[in-house]
Parts: structure tokens; sequence; C-alpha cells
């Protein structure tokens, strides 16, 4: 690990807190509010994402937004990589405004935003570079050809003489900017940054408690505000005592708001500001709010799957079909498995609840209103367009703050926290921090969708699976995001086996959901290879073999497609994830036993074997999970491996016992006490071993969690012939 | 409301607040030190851990005035003037952080676990550090940094006897 960051960031540390002799006062205890302003240092732009600072630190930007994926640290070891900076001379800055014209996408999501930034940051780092380099060479009067930029110099490889980044940077800046295409970048074998280990560019500010989210935004003159909607989805309000809550301590003032209709954009509520944010929660214990629920949701988990128990084949639409299922279904001389999974509904869970800080400033004297947001989201110009559709604010009325998110594993795409805050400031004519409660949280989430599945399977009197035949039990609702329903014609094994049929059946749930950490494919891959491996004992063949008679030649299904299976590196993960296991001379014994599953979804392919023992008491121990993972070069190895960790420990905790249920459109779990989650000590030991293959990078945020699920499920199946269709663990009696 | 006076991070801060209100939403709302973090509100998550007196308790679970008249610790009051606490250190090297919500409460928890139990095992840190959810799941490399923190204190110690 990078011990040199620690030295060089504490000096960043001190001057930005504004330690005081004799005692420790941090800048933000002083009542000016906002952190101490930095020291101008005199810079040097070279482009969008690179400004070298006279004092040899090197500036450079990250557009992506960062939630914990670790993005805000890879993107920028690309760029210094190509550029030839020292990683210790590299400061790291969110982007300071949201413009898609200067930066590209600025935001982040399906485990895309490596991928597709890694020519960009390439070639930002690599123009950068070459101007640099023609810098040097008028300066050093040294040919171009003979001079490396490495260490944040350039160099004459020589020579040795050198001149720094600092001193070049005035004469760079006025170098042409080289054509993207005569670019040249560095070969694999020349990495000095990527690959390596680096913590993340926030660890400092994140240990010391100064990290800044959303939730931590202070603006002069700032109001705290919440908002209470209805607790099923879709109540329209009548009325309100406001008068009593304008009365209550601490409340400056209280509000009805109409919204549009729609969850993810404003819905009806009561929205009170205060002094602090505890007593604007305090006062909506005394709020009293009559609302109309002729429309709003009735969703029932328990009407849902009473229709799922009946649902019927025949009254399905089929969204799939290859090759001949009816015949391979109806041959006398193969054998069809039938199984019914579950899997529910489930909560995104972000640590940091959602919350959002405007500042809506009425135009005055005939100039346009302008609104200044701190905002934590996924996806900046998302809201960019939201802000006009529905404020027809122009982006000059727009200064947009992209804030560090405490999580968002899809969550914080909406515009539903985002808009309420601004009505309160609107209204308040104050900049407001809104703050959801943990409740609100949890009521107000659009949630990994549950559902069922009626599955078959057909294997050839050889024991080869010849046969798929999915039926698909989920939720609609008018606005629904469809991608989310499936089936995804892309997906595991669809393409892997010759007669297939997928169709689907639904029923009327109201409860929003949205993208959840690997969306669809969380709950397809329990599904799909749990029901592989039934498949595969019901055949009597090892697990193993039968996956990789089932990937067939090493092949690319559609070549360059990345979103394409690729057996060659599908089999590659499973060859060594079975490998570092012993998984084929590993018999199960004494209630223990080893679980294998592969998915590849997110560009990733990637298989998990779980090591689980189950007691007689039905107590689950997960003894270790194994991963075998490619997603070609590594960019940040410690950030890749925390993503593999955390994607595992986060498929357990949701297997285990995380259930969300709602009766009468009302979620029935509102906070921890009623919603279990992994803790330490429940936390397997973990090992990830890469495949660094030569394709494109890809990211990781999702890509380790579908196959957890299976595997563990696969393991107890192992260790105690029990087998898992359901999904939470505790609804089968099981305990952690 | 009532007037207050807690020493928090060593300086004496006297403010006005509701007696009932949290001592979280007074050190983030009031002082304005929101390294302390709000996430469940009822103890479950452990995010708003701090130090009363040298003991790790939930801030969103006691009112202001039961803190009146006492020390807290924060997380911004572990460092000194010379140096993060090596609890911090080792958080960094091991890059223990994904979204970072949960860490100032973890590493709370874990420097009050280090200064009773300077050299704890796997089980001494899994009970030490039940109560602090990481939704991220990082824990693995919290049972590591702590570890790697508790080596280094005794090496500073030794350092500190020599």
């Amino acid at each position: 690990m990078n011990h040199s960051f620690s030295k060089i960031s504490r000096r960043e540390f001190f001057k930005r807190t504004g330690v005081v002799s004799g005692g420790f006062i941090l800048a933000y205890s002083l009542p000016t509010l906002g952190r101490a302003e930095e020291p101008i240092v005199e810079s040097t732009e070279l482009n969008a994402y690179i400004v070298i600072q006279e004092d040899g630190k090197i500036l450079i930007y990250s557009g992506a937004p960062e939630m914990g994926q670790g993005i805000k640290t890879s993107l920028p070891m690309i760029v210094a990589e190509e550029l030839g900076a020292a990683w210790e001379d590299v400061i790291v800055k969110q982007t300071p405004e949201v413009n898609v014209e200067k930066y590209g996408r600025q935001s982040t999501g399906g485990s895309y935003t490596l991928y597709r930034n890694w020519n960009l940051m390439r070639e930002m780092g690599a123009t950068a570079r070459e101007m640099l380099l023609g810098a040097g060479a008028l300066l050093m009067e040294i040919p171009k050809s003979e001079l490396e930029a490495v260490d944040s110099q350039v160099r004459h490889r020589v020579s040795d003489r050198s001149m720094s980044f600092a001193e070049l940077a005035g004469v760079a800046q006025k170098q042409a900017v080289p054509d993207s295409k005569s670019l040249k970048f560095k070969p694999r074998e020349d990495y000095r940054i990527l690959g390596t280990s680096k913590s993340q560019v926030d660890s400092l500010e994140i240990v010391t408690g100064i990290g800044d989210y959303g939730i931590d935004t202070k603006v002069k003159g700032m109001l705290f505000g919440c908002y209470e909607k209805c607790e099923a989805v879709g109540g329209r309000i009548v009325d309100a005592n406001l008068t009593e809550i304008k009365r209550l301590p601490g409340i400056v003032d209280a509000y009805i708001v109409k919204g549009n209709g729609k969850p993810n954009e404003l819905m009806d509520g009561v929205g009170i500001v205060g002094t602090n944010t505890w007593s604007v929660f305090n006062a909506r214990k005394k709020l009293k709010v009559s609302w109309d629920e002729t429309q709003a949701s009735k969703a029932s988990w328990s009407e849902f799957k009473n229709f799922a128990q009946g649902a019927s084949k025949e009254d399905s639409e089929d969204k799939i079909t290859i090759g001949e299922i009816n015949s391979v279904l109806t041959d006398p001389q193969n054998t069809v498995l039938e199984s019914f999974y579950e899997y529910p509904y489930v909560s995104h869970l972000c640590l940091e609840p959602m919350n959002c800080t405007a500042d809506y400033r009425k135009g005055e004297n005939g100039k346009p209103d302008h609104l200044e947001i701190w905002l934590p989201t996924q996806n900046g110009p998302r809201f960019q367009k939201f802000a006009k559709d529905f404020y027809g604010l122009e982006q000059d009325q727009l200064t947009i703050h992209i804030k560090r998110m405490g999580g968002s594993f899809g969550r914080r795409n909406t515009n539903d926290y985002v808009s309420e805050a601004i009505e309160l400031s609107k209204r308040s004519g104050r900049p407001v921090k809104l703050t959801w409660s943990r409740e609100d949280s949890m009521k107000g989430d659009f949630f990994r969708e549950g559902g069922f599945n009626k599955i078959k399977g057909v294997l050839d009197p050889k024991g080869k699976l010849i046969g798929w035949d999915e039926h698909l039990i989920r939720a609609s609702y008018p606005g629904k995001p469809g991608f989310l329903t499936g089936p995804w014609p892309s997906a595991f094994p669809f393409n892997s086996v010759d007669n297939v049929r997928a169709s689907l059946s639904t029923f009327r749930v109201d409860t929003p959901t949205g993208a959840w950490r690997a969306p669809y494919s969380n709950t397809h891959a329990f599904v799909s290879q749990s029901f592989i491996h039934e498949l595969a004992t019901e055949a009597n063949r090892d697990h193993l073999e039968f996956l990789l008679e089932m990937m067939g030649d090493p092949r690319w299904l559609s070549p360059g497609q990345i979103n394409a299976l690729n057996t060659e590196r599908a089999i590659g993960v499973l060859k060594k994830v079975a490998r570092e296991t012993q998984l084929q001379s590993t018999p199960a014994r004494n209630n223990r036993g080893l679980g294998l599953a592969f998915y590849f979804c997110h560009a990733a392919h990637v298989a998990e074997v779980a090591d689980v023992t189950v007691t007689q008491a039905n107590e689950i121990f997960v003894n270790k999970v194994t991963a075998a993972v490619d997603v070609g070069p590594i960019i940040n190895m410690s950030g890749a491996l925390n993503q593999v960790e955390g994607s595992i420990m986060d498929g357990l905790s949701t297997m285990v016992g995380q259930k969300i249920t709602m009766e009468n459109g009302r979620i029935e779990q509102t906070n921890l006490d009623k919603y279990p989650v992994l803790r330490i000590n429940a936390a397997p030991a973990i090992e990830v071993h890469f495949i660094e293959s030569d394709y494109d990078p890809t990211g990781l945020g999702e890509p380790a969690l579908p196959p957890l699920a299976p595997a563990i499920a696969n393991a107890i199946f192992a260790a105690t012939g029990a087998r898992v269709r359901t999904m939470p663990l505790t609804d089968l009696g099981y305990t952690i | 409301m009532g007037i207050f006076t807690i020493t928090i991070n060593g300086t004496d801060h006297r403010f006005e607040a509701e007696s009932e209100m949290p001592l979280l939403w007074a050190l983030r709302d009031i002082i304005g030190l929101t390294g302390t973090k709000y996430g469940c509100g009822i103890g479950q998550c452990g995010a708003c851990t701090v130090h009363l007196n040298g003991e790790p308790i939930r801030s969103c679970s006691i009112p202001v005035e039961s803190a009146n008249n006492q020390k807290i610790t924060t997380i911004e009051g572990l460092a000194t003037r010379e140096s993060l606490h090596q609890v911090q250190e080792a958080w960094i090297d091991q890059d223990v952080a994904q979204c970072g919500y949960c860490q100032a409460g973890q590493i709370m928890s874990a420097v009050a676990l280090l200064e009773r139990n300077p050299n704890p095992s796997d089980d001494d840190i899994d009970s030490a550090m039940t109560g602090n959810y990481c939704r991220c799941g990082t824990y693995i490399r919290i049972r590591s940094a702590i570890h790697s923190a508790a080596k280094n204190l005794s090496v500073s110690d030794l350092a500190k006897e020599a």
C-alpha cells in the first residue's frame, strides 16, 4: 500500500482543517461555515481534465460521481498513467460543473463507467503528455523522440536531463493539441500505476470526518427540511394541521406541496423547514395529514404471491423462443425437471439517507431565477434535463455541485428527493437541506423487485441440458422502468441451450421499483444457477462439467459486443475457481459443502464457490467464498478487490434475511430493527482471483454479486441435501 | 430549551438546544461537526458512534442534556496536531472504505476497543464491532485494519517507553 499518500495528505488535512496552536479547532466549527479557502496556487490547464500546478501538484478531475465504487480514484489513475505523472503528485477533484460537452458522460451506473471512460481518460492523459514532451523538446533543445514523461517529469533518456511538468506547463499549454488518432497509448508492460493498489483519493477525508457528503452540506442561512408523503404511494393530500406545526419549537414554516403524481419526480406532501434536522423530524410526530387514497397503491405482497402460485403458463406472454421447446418437453425419452423459485423485494438501504440541499433564488429586476444545488446523484445530466422539463431552468440558471454519496447501488438516479428540496427552498426563499429519515428512505425506496419463476429443464438421455422453459411472474404498474422485468434475451443461459422459452405474467403491484445493484441479474442468477445445479444433480453429473458442456466451444457469442457472453472467458473463470477450491476433489462431509455458480453480466465473467457449514439447528456458517473474475486488466487492485469483497457481502446480506413486504400499499419494514443486515461477525473469508485478460477493462460495482446467492444455495444442498429455492434464507428457517 | 456546555474534542462548547435533542443532531446541526453520521436514528447502525468520557456510545440515542458537562470525542478529534491516530492510518493504508459513510463510526468503535484491549482477536473484534453496520461490506478490511493498528500502537508504545 502507498504509505507516502498519508504523509502528503496529512499536511493537506491540517491546512484544510485549520489547526490552531494549543487546541484542535476545525475550520468548519468556526462561525463562517464552510471550509477554509484553500490558498491560491498558480496553475495551468492542459485540458478539461488536467491542471498542472506551480507547486508540482497535478490536479485531475473525475467526471463520474463517487458512491463507493471507487471511480474517483480509478479514472484519474488512467489519466495519470498515460500522462506520466507520479501518483503522489496527483490531487483529484470532482469536476466543478455538470457540462457533458466539456467532460463527456458525467453519470455512473451499470458498472460501465470505467469501460465508457477508458479511451477518453487515456486520450486526456496522452494528449497532455505529448504537449509536455513538445514543451520539453523546445526548452531542452532535444528531439521529442528522445524524451519520455515519467514521475511528473520530462526526461531525456540518454543524458537523464529533466524538467518537471510544473516547469513545462506554461509552454506545454501553447503546444498544438495532438490529433486523438495520432496518440499512442502505453503498452500494459510499461504501466507503473495501473494494476497497483491505491488507497482511494478521499481516504483521508473519510477517516478524519471531513468527507463532504451531500448530507454534510452547509450553506449560509440554510434551513433544515423534511418532507412527509402518503404511506401508500400515490395518495393525494387534502389537508394538514400546518398551523399547529408552525408553532412548534425550531420550526420556521410548513407547506402543503402538490406533486405531479410521479414517484420519481414529485409527489404530494407536507414540507417542514426549521433550524435543525431534529426539530423538523420531531415536528413530524405531531403532523396530522388527511390523505385521499383513492388512487393510492394497494400493493400487497401476499396477493402477489397468491397470484404467482396460481399463475398459468398458458396465460403468459412468450418473450424469448429459441428452437422447439414443446417437442423436447414432450419427448418421452427426455427427463423434465420443474421447480418454483421465489425472491423478495429488497431495499437499497444506502447508509446515507436521501438528501439534497437547494438554494432557489428568484430573479429580481427581470433577471432569471437561479438554482444552486448540492446534489448526491449518479446522474447530474439527468437532473439537468429534469430541471429544464419540470422547472423550466436552462443550464445557465443552474449551479450544480455533485456530492460524494454514502452508497447508492442504483438508488440515487431519481429526482424525488431533489425536487422536494427545491420546493422547500422556493417556498421559504432560503437555502434548504432536506434530509429523509431512515424510515423515509426505506418507505420511499425504488426497490429491487421481487418475483417468482416457474421453471422447467429438459435433459436428454445422456444427461445433457437441451431445453429451458422459464415462466417469469413479476409486477407491473404504470410508469415502471421496463428493462427491470426481464427476461433479458442476452442473459445466460438463454443463448447456451438449444431449445428455450421464457414467458412473462404480470400482476399489478404499485410499489415503485428501480435499478438495484445488478438489476435483473441479481435474481435471475439465483434462479438459473441454482436450477442448473438441480439439473446436474438430477442427471447425476458433476456440476462443473455440466456447466462447461453448456459453454461449448470457446467463442464470443457476438464478437466485439462487450455485453455478449464470451465462453472462453467463462470457461476460464470456472476452471480457475474450481482449481483454487479443489472443487471436484472435495466431497461434502460433516454438513459442510462447496457450491459453485457462474454468471455473466455487466460485461464481466464471474464464478464463485461458497464453502458452507450448516448445523443441525439450521445455523449457517459461510466459511469462505472464492471468486474468479475476468474484467480484463485491473485498474486499481485494491479498489477492485474491495468491490468484489463488498459485492459478496452484499449478496450474502441480501440472501440471508432481507425481505421487504407491503400490504395495502404500505411498506412493512421501515428500519434496521425489522430488516436484518450482515454484521462483521458473519462476514466470511473471501479470496479473489483476477484473470487479467487483454480485453478492455470493465467495471466491478455489480457483477460479483449475482453468483453469490446460487453459490450459497448450492453449497447448502451439498452440505445437507436440502434445496434452497426461496430467498431470504430466514424464510426457510435458517439463521446465520 | 436549555443551555449546555459540552467539552467536544478538548474544546468547551456552550450552546442552546432543546433538552431532548439527540446529541447527534446537536453535534451536526448546532456545533457543525458533521463527521458523526446519521444512519438509522435507533442505535442499530453505529454510524453515529462517539466517545462519551472515553466510552463508545450511539449519539442518536442519548439526549444532549445527558452529555452536559461531559467530555465528547468525535471523529474530528482523533488526530492530534502531530499525527493521525494509528487507527486512522491503518484505515487509509488498508483502503478500508468504499462509500465511507459508516467509517467514522467504525473507527470510533475500533479506537474504543483498542483502548481497553490492545491486542484483540478476531472474535474480540467481531463482538466489539457487531453494532457497526457497513452497507458496502468492508468487514474483512475493518478486521485487518484493527489488527494492523494494534500492532502499530504497541510499537509506538514501546518507542515511548524507550
